[in-house]
């Protein structure tokens, strides 16, 4: 079996995959669920209902406020009971619509049967306005709305639809166990996905640690007879499921820095996401619930829950036999990019992938040492950035030397801090850095298009 | 659970830290400290002790009572320096130089730049070369190797001393390598510094720091490619003038060096491209320094002079960027 990966850096962190056996179950639905408006890349959603109406399940409760944004809908049936703000899983706060839930009962439209539907629409525009209209979203983690990342912008064409199933990051077993239990749906949204990018070839990338998923899949594709669909077996290596790493990986491609990936002919979406998508279109079903893996050494019972969007952390927690007395850190999401939970009242987003237990022992800092310069920070990172350097020019607030030596091109995937010897806090330097890049660079592209403006009239 | 802890990401680190690669290195030197000891005897197990020792003891007294700061042992540099030190003079060398030569590497060459990770040159050879050029008996009188239990020592130049000497004399390289065969060069050096003793343990010493990644082997291939290859076109040109490439690779402390000093994190370049035109630095210097120089011996030098750029080679040899030309 060939292995492809992505050609510069990368770590391996121990895989961890403790809950794989773990199959996809539902959780109960809470008796309050709490859905917030910003849970997408883009402008926040603007609610369209009131507190006191009746809303069913899968009904639109929000519109996109711009042109990057996404419809939301209801995960629950029931009574609006408030539109207010409230914290979110790091305590910031945002506006929520809070739905206290009665019974069960979804929108008419939506066809809740397990009935595969295989038969593709022929019009591409038909397939992105369904999924637009689902509110679907980048399951990946950037949650990037995806009936955007669709039409790409004139003058690019897709060449090819990469379906990432890598799910590098540790411990994380959501997308394995949707490959395992969703993969004919999987499949068929993946067709969907090359019908609408103008019937471009697909590739779905699962890396090498999940034969089973990677021959599964092989024959669904065989059964549903696609031709231009296949299979790449991936080594094992983080960050392949970035989406940079991942299209360099397969078409030996490298997205230029602040490029889309449509600018090399790609496009990516996550396998929830591909899911997200043939129940859109397939099903009339917007996202309203996702997988979400609960894992962690010091967590007695491993899971795989299909939990509805909203539901509070620490429902989905109790229901698991609540917090372990080790645990010291939750992370939403994976070791390596997932952020640290600072509030259990926090609600699920339609992006919320996994819930991480992890002890003081296993997530502790070790004190700051001097760099040693031993560059395995530079080996480390897949952008072939110098971590070592950018912390220096980071900490010495010199900016201009961030950008020249593109922190704007971090993708924060935390190769180098995993790595650094010395555990110098290379990335949360890094980050700063990358910040103050990213806003000179718009600020001269915004003068820049000021002038123009200018100079026009 | 009674609060949550809160960090940015990443949320895990690997087991990699300061202390575990210095014990890789340690360890990698293992297989070279027995074979010395093995081959000197007892004389050798005091200066790898009193250097070993020194160096730890002055890193510790100068962090406690000069930098008032928390001592920095712990990582395992010092013991590494120490060492190398012991490995880089001969194992007849009285115990007080070798404390002048741990003062000078721990002292001046290592904490006066701040400690691990600051200094510019290699602080074990700032010591061996302090030594070389302040002692000049202790450090170039060898004596043959006497073994742990042997009793027949003798005094005689290294092979590339008495190549040198040989050559003012007079003779021809042919006649003066003829007294070496390169199985003992391999196996079980003559004259020389502890660690130029065996170079298969310091090879396979070498193997196990790339075998465990905690170096790559470019540096110390560009160094063995490069003396080779300039070593033949000189040997080839005049061959009773020049030491075949063979002998060059084997003699002098090249294989020490080029696989423990010249990787030395601190003092080599970051990148892969950085670090192969550093090894092809030394690699030339040395084999000028040997077959012009006024020291039969270039490897230190050559080191020394390459750790001088490496801020440079930093910063002209960088790796590719992702997507960027």
């Amino acid at each position: 079996m060939s292995k492809h990966t992505f050609s510069i850096g990368g770590v391996h962190p121990h895989d961890n995959k403790i809950s794989r056996e773990c199959a996809i179950t539902p959780l109960p639905i809470a008796p309050t669920v709490y859905i917030g408006v910003s849970q997408h890349i883009g402008a926040p959603s603007v609610p369209c209902v009131a507190v006191g109406d009746k809303v069913k399940v899968g009904q639109v409760i929000a519109e996109p406020g711009g042109f990057v944004g996404a419809y939301i809908h209801s995960s629950v049936s029931g009574t609006v009971k408030s539109i207010a703000p409230r914290a979110d899983l790091a305590g910031r706060a945002s506006t929520h619509i809070e739905i206290a839930v009665e019974g069960d009962e979804w929108a008419d439209g939506i066809d809740t049967t397990d009935t595969l539907i295989t038969a593709i629409p022929e019009d591409p525009k038909a397939i992105i306005e369904k999924v637009k209209l689902g509110g679907v979203v980048g399951l990946g983690g950037a949650t990037f709305p995806t009936h955007v990342k669709l039409s790409p912008p004139p003058g690019s064409k897709c060449e090819r639809v990469i379906i990432n199933g890598c799910e590098c990051e540790p411990y994380l077993t959501s997308d394995f166990r949707t490959l395992l239990e969703k993969g004919e749906q999987v499949v068929v949204g993946a067709a969907l996905l090359q019908k609408a990018m103008g019937g471009v070839p697909c590739t779905i990338a699962i890396e090498e640690n999940k034969p089973e998923a990677i021959a599964h899949i092989r024959e669904v594709i065989a059964k549903l007879g696609y031709k231009d669909m296949e299979v790449m077996v991936m080594k094992m290596m983080y960050p392949q499921g970035g989406e940079k790493q991942l299209i360099d990986a397969v078409m030996h491609r490298q997205v230029g820095s602040g490029a889309l990936p449509i600018s090399v002919g790609a496009v990516v979406q996550n396998v929830a996401t591909a899911l997200a998508v043939y129940e859109a279109v397939q099903k009339n079903k917007p996202i309203i619930d996702n997988s979400v893996t609960v894992t962690g050494e010091c967590f007695p019972k491993q899971a795989n829950l299909l939990v509805r969007v909203g539901t509070p952390l620490r429902y989905i927690i109790d229901y698991l036999g609540g917090v372990p007395e080790e645990a010291a850190k939750i992370i939403s999401g994976g070791p390596m990019m997932g952020r640290a939970v600072a509030n259990l009242d926090a609600a699920t987003v339609k992006g919320t992938g996994a819930l991480l237990f992890l002890t003081e022992k296993q997530t502790r800092r070790a004190p700051e040492t001097h760099c040693i310069r031993c560059g395995k920070c530079a080996d480390a990172c897949p952008m072939g950035l110098e971590p070592f350097l950018l912390n220096k020019l980071a900490k010495n607030a010199d900016w201009d030397a961030c950008e020249a030596n593109a922190a704007q091109d971090c993708i924060e995937c935390g190769c180098c801090l995993y790595s650094c010897p010395a555990h110098i806090p290379l990335l949360d330097n890094i980050r700063v850095g990358k910040g103050f890049a990213l806003s000179a660079i718009r600020a001269r592209a915004a003068a820049a298009k000021a002038a123009a403006e200018a100079a026009k009239k | 659970m009674s609060k949550l802890l809160v960090s940015p990401s990443p949320h895990i680190h690997s087991k990699d830290s300061t202390r575990s690669l210095m014990l890789d290195v340690v360890i990698a030197l293992i297989p070279a400290v027995v074979c010395s000891v093995v081959f000197y005897g007892w004389q050798e197990l005091l200066v790898l002790g009193v250097s070993v020792a020194s160096c730890v003891l002055l890193e510790w007294a100068i962090t406690k009572y000069m930098l008032k700061k928390p001592s920095t042992i712990g990582d395992l540099s010092a013991v590494v320096t120490g060492i190398l030190l012991a490995l880089n003079v001969p194992y007849t060398t009285p115990w007080w130089v070798v404390f002048v030569g741990a003062v000078v590497a721990v002292g001046v060459a290592k904490m006066t730049f701040g400690g691990l990770g600051q200094n510019i040159w290699n602080p074990a050879l700032v010591g061996r070369v302090f030594l070389l050029v302040s002692f000049p008996t202790y450090m170039t009188t060898w004596s043959k190797p006497q073994g742990l239990f042997g009793v027949d020592a003798v005094s005689g130049p290294t092979p590339l001393g008495a190549i040198q000497e040989g050559l003012m004399q007079g003779s021809t390289v042919q006649e003066l390598t003829s007294a070496y065969n390169y199985k003992d060069l391999l196996f079980a050096n003559l004259g020389g510094s502890a660690g130029e003793v065996c170079a298969l343990a310091l090879l396979a010493g070498f193997v196990y720091l790339c075998c465990r990644k905690v170096i790559k082997p470019w540096i110390t291939l560009s160094i063995f490619a490069t003396v080779a290859l300039v070593s033949l076109i000189f040997w080839g040109v005049n061959p009773a003038r020049f030491t075949d490439p063979l002998f060059n690779l084997l003699t002098g402390g090249l294989v020490l060096g080029a696989c423990f000093m010249a990787t030395d994190y601190v003092t080599s370049p970051m990148s892969v491209k950085g670090g192969v035109v550093f090894g092809v630095g030394i690699g030339l210097l040395t084999v000028l320094i040997r077959y012009f120089g006024s020291y039969p011996e270039g490897v230190s030098f050559a080191i020394l002079i390459m750790n001088s750029v490496v801020p440079l080679l930093n910063m002209w040899f960088k790796q590719k960027k992702f997507g960027r030309k």
